[in-house]
C-alpha cells in the first residue's frame, strides 16, 4: 500500500542514507501520515522496505513519543507543563483544557476529534505558556486562546 | 560588523533566505577554506579560537575535530539539534532566523574531517522548524555549496535533515546516533568515541547547531579575531536563554563571562527584572534542570564556563531559569525530577529504577503525605545514582534533588511538619 501510493517519496527518503534501517524513523512518520497511527500493517511495511524485523520495529513505536500504537484524535493538543512554562500558568492551563474538552491529559474525547496531552519542554519556554497544535507552535497560549483553537477545529471538515 | 554574531538575523531582514545572506558575506568563509586552506589549517584555525562546544559539556571544538583518523572513510558530521532540555530555545532560533549560518558552519566542520555527509538530527517536535531548514538547504544545494564538486574544487559533499521522534536522551551524542540508525535511542558505552566509531561505526564528529554557527565568522575574521570577545578559557559569543520568572524572557546573546547573572535578569536590554514588582530571585537554574540549582547569593557570578562551576553548578547550554520567591522549591524540584524520570531511557537500572523512586517520594511529598525521613531518604536515593550511571541523564536527574535540599532544606522541611499537623485529606 504504502509502496505503491508513496513511491517517490520512499525512493527519495531512503536515498538519504547508505543504509536503509536509517529510513524507519522517515518512513514510521509517513504510516502515520497514511493511517492515522503505526498500524500493525504499516509497522510491516516498515519492516519490508528496510529489512529490519517487525519486532523491532514495534519497539522503535514504543520508545518515541510521537509514534503512537493505537488510534488518536483528528487533531493532537499537547500542553507543556514542564517547569519553565509551569513557572507562568501552565498547570493552570492544563486544568482548564481538560474541563472544556471533558476529558483528562492522555485521553481523546469521544467524537474521536481531539486527543489532549501534557508533554515535556516543546523549546518555547520564553512564550509560554506554549503548546503544539498538530505539531505546530501556538505560544502564549491563555484559556481564550485555548478556547478558539477548539472552536476553529471543531466546525465540520476541521 | 554589527551588534551580533551569532542571530544576525534580528538586524538583517529575511537573512534565512540566501540570497540575503549572501550578500552580507554569506558563504565567504566557505569559499576562503575550500579555495585557499587545507582541512588541517581548517581545524588549526579553530583549535586556536578556543571555540567550546555550546551543547553543554564545553569541549573545545578543534580538537575534537583533530581526533578524527585522516585515514578511514567515509566519514560523517552529525549536527545536533534535538534541543530538548527544559528552558533551552537557542538551537530553535538559529535554525529559523539564521539557517545559512548552521548550513555554512557544517560544511566547515565536514571539510575539516573530509566528511562525505552531513545529517542535521532535529527533534521531532521541531517539525516546523525542519521544514524551514530544508527549504535553507534546497537553496544552498542550488546555489551550488552543497553537492558534487562544490565550487570547482572537487570536495563533494551531502547534506539532510533527519527528524527524531521525542525522546530527550536522543540529544545525548551515542542515543543520537543509535536513533539516526533507525533504532531506539540507547546510549552506547563509551569508549570507543565517536570520533573513531561513530555513525555506522564510522569516523563522525556530533556538534551542536550554535556550535557550528560560530565557525564562518571564526573561518572568516581568523582565531584572533574571535578570541578578542569573551575570556581566555571561555572565548567568543555565547546565547543566553532566559525564561522564569523575568519579565522579558528570550534569547539574549553576550560575550562569555562578561555578564553575570544578575546583568542577564536585571539589565535593561535583557530580562528587565522579575515578572512582578516587589519580588526577590530564589534561585537560578544556569542550565535547564541539568545542573545545580544555585541561591540568588550567586548573582554576581559571571556567565562563563569556570566562573559558574566555581559557583558550584554548570554553565551547561547557558538556559537560565529564574525562580522567584513566589516559588515552592520542592515543587520546582518535583518537576524536574518528574521530567528525568519520564526522559530515562531505561537502559541501566540505577537511573531507571532512581528516578521512579525520587518521582514517588516527590509525589507524596507535594500531595502532603511526606514522611519526616523523605530528605534523607531522597539523599540516599540519588547517591545510589551518582556516578553509577551509563550515561550523564542519571547524574542529571540527581542534580535538582541535593542542590534544592543542600540550599533550601527548610522548604521540605516546612511541607513534613504540615504533614504531621494536617494529614492530608483532613481540612486544615
Ligand atoms: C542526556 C543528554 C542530553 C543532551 N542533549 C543535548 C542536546 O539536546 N543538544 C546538544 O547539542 N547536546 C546535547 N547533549 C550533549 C551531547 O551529548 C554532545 O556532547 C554535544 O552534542 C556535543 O556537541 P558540542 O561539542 O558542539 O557541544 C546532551 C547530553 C546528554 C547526556
Ligand atoms: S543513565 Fe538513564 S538515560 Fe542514561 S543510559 Fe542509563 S537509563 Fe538510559
Ligand atoms: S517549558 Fe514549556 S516550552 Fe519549555
Amino acid at each position: 500500500m504504502l509502496r505503491e501510493k508513496y513511491e517517490q517519496e520512499i525512493e527519495a527518503i531512503l536515498a538519504r542514507y547508505p543504509v536503509k534501517r536509517s529510513a524507519v524513523l522517515p518512513l514510521l512518520y509517513l504510516v502515520q501520515r497514511e493511517y492515522g497511527y503505526c498500524t500493525e500493517e504499516g509497522i510491516r511495511e516498515v519492516a519490508e522496505i528496510t529489512g529490519v524485523s517487525p519486532t523491532e520495529v514495534r519497539e522503535v513505536v514504543g520508545f518515541y513519543t510521537l509514534f503512537y500504537d493505537h488510534p488518536i484524535g483528528r487533531h493532537l493538543l499537547q500542553i507543556c507543563d514542564d517547569l519553565p512554562c509551569a513557572l507562568r500558568g501552565a498547570d493552570e492551563l492544563v486544568a482548564h483544557a481538560a474541563r472544556r474538552l471533558g476529558i483528562r491529559p492522555g485521553e481523546t474525547t469521544p467524537d474521536g476529534r481531539f486527543t489532549l496531552e501534557t508533554v515535556m519542554c516543546i523549546g518555547a519556554c520564553h512564550r509560554a505558556p506554549a503548546m503544539q497544535v498538530d505539531l505546530e507552535f501556538v505560544e502564549h497560549v491563555t484559556p481564550e486562546v485555548f478556547d478558539r483553537i477548539v472552536e476553529d477545529l471543531s466546525r465540520d471538515g476541521a | 560588523m554589527g551588534r551580533y554574531i551569532l542571530l544576525r538575523h534580528r538586524e538583517i531582514a529575511d537573512l534565512h533566505r540566501l540570497e540575503v545572506y549572501v550578500r552580507h558575506g554569506g558563504y565567504e568563509a566557505w569559499r576562503k577554506a575550500l579555495t585557499t586552506m587545507t582541512p588541517d589549517q581548517v581545524i588549526e584555525e579553530v583549535k586556536a579560537s578556543g571555540l567550546r562546544g555550546r551543547g553543554g559539556a564545553g569541549f573545545p571544538t578543534g580538537m575534537k575535530w583533530s581526533f578524527v583518523p585522516k585515514d578511514v572513510f567515509p566519514k560523517y558530521v552529525v549536527v545536533n539539534a534535538d534541543e530538548s532540555e527544559p528552558g533551552t530555545f537557542k538551537d530553535r532560533e538559529i535554525m529559523e532566523g539564521n539557517p545559512h549560518q548552521l548550513i555554512e558552519g557544517a560544511l566547515l566542520a565536514a571539510y575539516a574531517i573530509q566528511a562525505e555527509r552531513v545529517y542535521i538530527y532535529v527533534r521531532g517536535e521541531y517539525r516546523s522548524v525542519a521544514r524551514r531548514l530544508e527549504a535553507a538547504i534546497a537553496e544552498a544545494y542550488a546555489a551550488g555549496f552543497i553537492g558534487r564538486n562544490v565550487l570547482g574544487t572537487g570536495y563533494s559533499v551531502e547534506m539532510a535533515v533527519h527528524l527524531g521522534a521525542g525522546a530527550y536522551i536522543c540529544g545525548e551524542e551515542t542515543a543520537l546516533l543509535e536513533s539516526l540508525e533507525g533504532k531506539i535511542g540507547h546510549p552506547r558505552v563509551r569508549p570507543p568515541f565517536p570520533a573513531t566509531y561513530g555513525l555506522y561505526g564510522k569516523p563522525t564528529v556530533v556538534n551542536n547547531v550554535e556550535t557550528l554557527a560560530n565557525v564562518p565568522p571564526i573561518i572568516l575574521h581568523g582565531a584572533a579575531w574571535y578570541r578578542t570577545m569573551g575570556t581566555e578559557k571561555s572565548p567568543g559569543p555565547k546565547i543566553f536563554c532566559l525564561s522564569g520568572r523575568v519579565r522579558r524572557p528570550g534569547n539574549y546573546e553576550a560575550e562569555l563571562g562578561k555578564i553575570t547573572f544578575r546583568d542577564l535578569i536585571f539589565g535593561e536590554e535583557y530580562g528587565q527584572g522579575l515578572l512582578e514588582e516587589g519580588r526577590a530571585v530564589k534561585a537560578i537554574l544556569p542550565a535547564g534542570a541539568s545542573a545545580p540549582m544555585l541561591p540568588a547569593s550567586a548573582l554576581d557570578t559571571p556567565l562563563d564556563y569556570e566562573s559558574v562551576q566555581a559557583a558550584g553548578s554548570m554553565l551547561g547550554s547557558a538556559s537560565i531559569i529564574v525562580l522567584d520567591d513566589t516559588v515552592d522549591i520542592v515543587w520546582a524540584a518535583y518537576k524536574m525530577v518528574r521530567f528525568f524520570q519520564h526522559e530515562s531511557c531505561g537502559k541501566c537500572t540505577p537511573c531507571r529504577e532512581g528516578t521512579y523512586w525520587l518521582r514517588r517520594v516527590y509525589e507524596r511529598i507535594v500531595a502532603g503525605r511526606g514522611r519526616p525521613k523523605d530528605p534523607e531518604l531522597l539523599e540516599s536515593i540519588a547517591r545510589q545514582m551518582a556516578g553509577k550511571t551509563l550515561c550523564p541523564l542519571g547524574d542529571f536527574a540527581t542534580s535538582p534533588v541535593l542542590s534544592s535540599l543542600k540550599h533550601f532544606r527548610r522548604e521540605y522541611e516546612d511541607y513534613l511538619r504540615r504533614a504531621v499537623e494536617t494529614p492530608a485529606g483532613v481540612p486544615a
